[in-house]
């Protein structure tokens, strides 16, 4: 094998293939896929807006992704369904998500449908303290606290409304309180937003 | 330093000597011309593992002490630990092979480096990448995706030394002089087309003008995996096919299963991809494919085993001697090793316990350090010496490094297959609550973080003996440093070689590179 022709030639072909079957089949076959849409008229999935799609940033710029995955494998493989964690995932599932974030670590639990989990005002609170200190609300959590994302500030007439209540014996000195930051709330808003329990018909079954 | 004819070798007539000595003469020109660029990238390949361990450790002792250094958002998990993992991908491994790779090339080919000076730009311009590409994603600026977190402004710098380091690599396998193209030469001038269209496509359709949804994690993976099998494993191999037989001085086992193995790779490797992706949102066909391909790795892995294992059969007692032949040795078995354990976790059924677990980092340490960085470190040995024209100043420092990297690199590995192991069956029980399933792996996280500490002492080990190698401190010596006695070592070495002659003496034409 003493040209360099023949090993160009058979790099470029091998390579080819593969890109063809593992990046623009898939494109190909799922690229162009459209929303469902029920006969009330509600389409699923919806691009994220507002706090949500910015809180998405601070998820991707704080390296979630590296202890929760966002995918609930089928029932019977894994306990995924047991846990809770909603129903099977599909490729519908994920329209929007650019880039995606399914993940490939669960020291921490799934995420997919933690905002279903963890709905409304109670969900919001419970959000915030645990990002603020995973301990408060999960003894025993080895997830870092990112009270970074947390302000304490002096409270200036008004105590403010977002205000965390935290826990006896961690509360702020008299005279200051502990807000989110935008970058906090967007977060929230953005764990919130998840909610893929929507039935498509392709996720029926196991 | 090599090749001088030994006195207890057969005697070979004149115009074999003079042909010996012509070589040897060539060899000398081609090392001077590879001086500067090669050194300058195995030194900075060195300051980035040794930044990379800083980073590793840090990350490794947060899973188990969270609040370790956690009043900083840029010392968060989620940011040191992609930190860790593109500094020693892009700056310790990518540099250190590119540096063995320019070197083997010029060496293969039998022809100089030109214009050597280009290349250490190239250098320059990797190094500034890695530097704001780490700085980046500290600083929040990562683009979320495994493997290329570094921030959109990156690529294109890493893209156009790149250009340089192929255009080069290119100019030298055409000004070859020697006819035959070593295997070691197939692998790197692979690595140096697959490498640029690998990165630069993933780059365009994950980055610049991304897909959507799961077609984007199809393509995230595609790239993962491919970085190691189109560009650390060749490289890898190519070092490794090179080194025995040159530490040896016998042939390489068997043309015919070379070829076999490397084709055997670039048909193979390419579509392991999604068997990242087993159980996830994607189409089953695609998942099956690449499980198929995993499979099918056992192939080149096996025949790539086979050749070395028999290139090396008789000869093990070298390993005491040589610190090259040690490191590279160390790495080949754990080619084998992480490979075929690859290809079984792609199964399905093994693939639902371990998918999400700390196993898999077990498994890619394996990979990434037991085999490609044992294998730098084994190129380095045998390399710098022959750049310096300065020995390795302490064995001591040698053996302390091979047994910190050896043991604490299996140790890491085992600790964390097993907890992995352990961790996944238990989220696979839904009996067990989930909180309990992480606590469990908490021991097993400490161990890790032993090991870790383990390694980076190794480390300091290796960067203090290329410091004082490139510095020429020490005692000045005149034959290469030996972990062992060299009457020995000579003795046993000349076992080796007298096949190597004996191989010369039936017509074989002397390899003079």
């Amino acid at each position: 094998m003493n040209q360099g022709p023949t090993i160009f030639l058979g790099a470029l072909l091998t390579f080819a293939a593969a890109w063809l079957g593992l990046c623009f089949a898939p494109w190909a076959q799922l690229g162009h896929l459209p929303p469902a849409e029920s006969k009330k008229g509600d389409v699923y999935p919806n691009p994220l807006v507002g706090p949500a799609a910015e809180g998405r940033e601070v998820y991707i710029a704080n390296g979630c992704l590296y202890c929760h995955s966002q995918q609930v494998r089928p029932a019977g493989f894994g306990s995924d369904k047991e846990r809770g964690w909603g129903r099977r995932t599909v490729a519908r599932d994920y329209l929007y998500d650019r880039p995606h974030l399914l993940g490939t670590m669960r020291t921490g639990p799934d995420l997919t449908n933690i905002g279903k989990r963890r709905p409304g005002g109670g969900g919001r609170e419970y959000h915030h303290l645990h990002l603020y200190n995973p301990r408060f609300t999960q003894p025993g959590s080895i997830m870092p606290p990112f009270a970074f994302l947390y302000e304490t500030r002096k409270v200036v007439g008004q105590p403010s409304r977002d205000a965390l209540k935290l826990p006896k014996g961690h509360e702020p000195p008299p005279g200051f309180e502990v807000v989110p930051t935008r970058e906090a709330v967007a977060l929230v808003a953005y764990l919130q937003s998840l909610d893929r329990s929507y039935k498509l018909p392709e996720a029926e079954g196991p | 330093v090599d090749n001088a004819p030994a006195p207890h070798l057969p005697r070979i007539d004149g115009r074999q000597a003079a042909r010996r000595e012509r070589l040897a003469a060539q060899r000398v020109a081609i090392d001077e011309s590879t001086r500067l660029p090669v050194l300058v990238f195995f030194a900075s390949a060195v300051s980035w593992l040794l930044a990379g361990s800083l980073l590793a450790d840090v990350a490794s002792i947060k899973l188990h002490a969270p609040w370790f250094l956690s009043s900083a958002s840029w010392l968060t998990f989620g940011r040191v630990r992609p930190a860790h993992l593109n500094t020693v991908i892009f700056g310790w491994a990518s540099m250190a092979g590119i540096g063995t790779m320019l070197w083997l090339m010029a060496r293969l080919s039998r022809a100089e480096l030109r214009y050597p000076r280009m290349l250490v730009a190239a250098a320059v311009l990797w190094n500034v990448g890695v530097l704001v590409g780490t700085v980046g994603i500290l600083g929040g600026h990562s683009t979320g995706i495994e493997w290329m977190e570094f921030p959109p402004y990156v690529p294109p710098i890493l893209t156009a030394a790149f250009a340089i380091l192929a255009v080069w690599s290119i100019l030298t396998f055409h000004d070859r002089r020697e006819a035959h193209v070593y295997v070691s030469q197939w692998y790197l001038f692979a690595a140096i087309f697959w490498f640029p269209w690998l990165y630069i496509a993933a780059n365009l359709l994950l980055i610049f003008r991304p897909v959507t949804g799961v077609t984007h994690a199809s393509i995230n993976w595609w790239f993962a995996h491919n970085v190691l099998g189109l560009w650390f494993t060749p490289i890898g191999l190519a070092s490794v096919y090179y080194l025995i037989p040159k530490v040896l001085g016998r042939p390489i086992y068997s043309y015919y299963l070379s070829i076999l193995g490397f084709w055997a790779l670039a048909l193979f490797y390419n579509w392991n991809g999604a068997h990242h992706l087993v159980g996830g949102p994607l189409p089953a066909w695609l998942i099956t494919t690449s499980i198929v391909a995993s499979i099918m790795m056992l192939i080149p892995v096996v025949t790539v085993a086979i050749n070395h294992h028999s290139t090396m059969v008789g000869h093990f007692g070298l390993l005491r001697y040589s610190p090259t032949l040690r490191f590279i040795v160390f790495g080949a078995m754990s080619y084998t090793a992480v490979s075929v354990q690859g290809s079984l976790q792609a199964l399905r059924h093994w693939n639902v316990a371990t998918h999400f677990t700390h196993y898999t980092i077990a498994h890619s340490h394996l990979g990434m350090y037991a085999f490609f960085t044992m294998v730098m470190f084994g190129s380095m040995y045998y390399i710098v010496p022959r750049l310096t024209g300065w020995e390795w100043a302490s064995a001591r420092l040698i053996r302390a490094h091979f047994w910190c990297t050896a043991v604490g690199i299996l140790f890491y590995f085992l600790a964390l297959t097993y907890g992995g192991v352990l961790q996944g069956l238990r989220l696979n029980d839904p009996k067990i609550s989930f909180v309990d399933v992480m606590n469990g792996t908490v021991p097993y996280l400490i161990a890790r973080s032993g090991a870790g500490g383990l390694l980076t002492v190794g480390h300091v080990a290796f960067a203090i003996l290329l410091a004082m190698n490139l510095l020429h401190l020490g005692a000045p010596r005149s034959a290469p440093m030996l972990l062992g006695d060299r009457a020995e070592y000579e003795r046993e070495l000349a076992s080796a070689q007298a096949e190597g002659e004996a191989a010369l003496a039936a017509g074989a034409e002397e390899d003079g590179r």
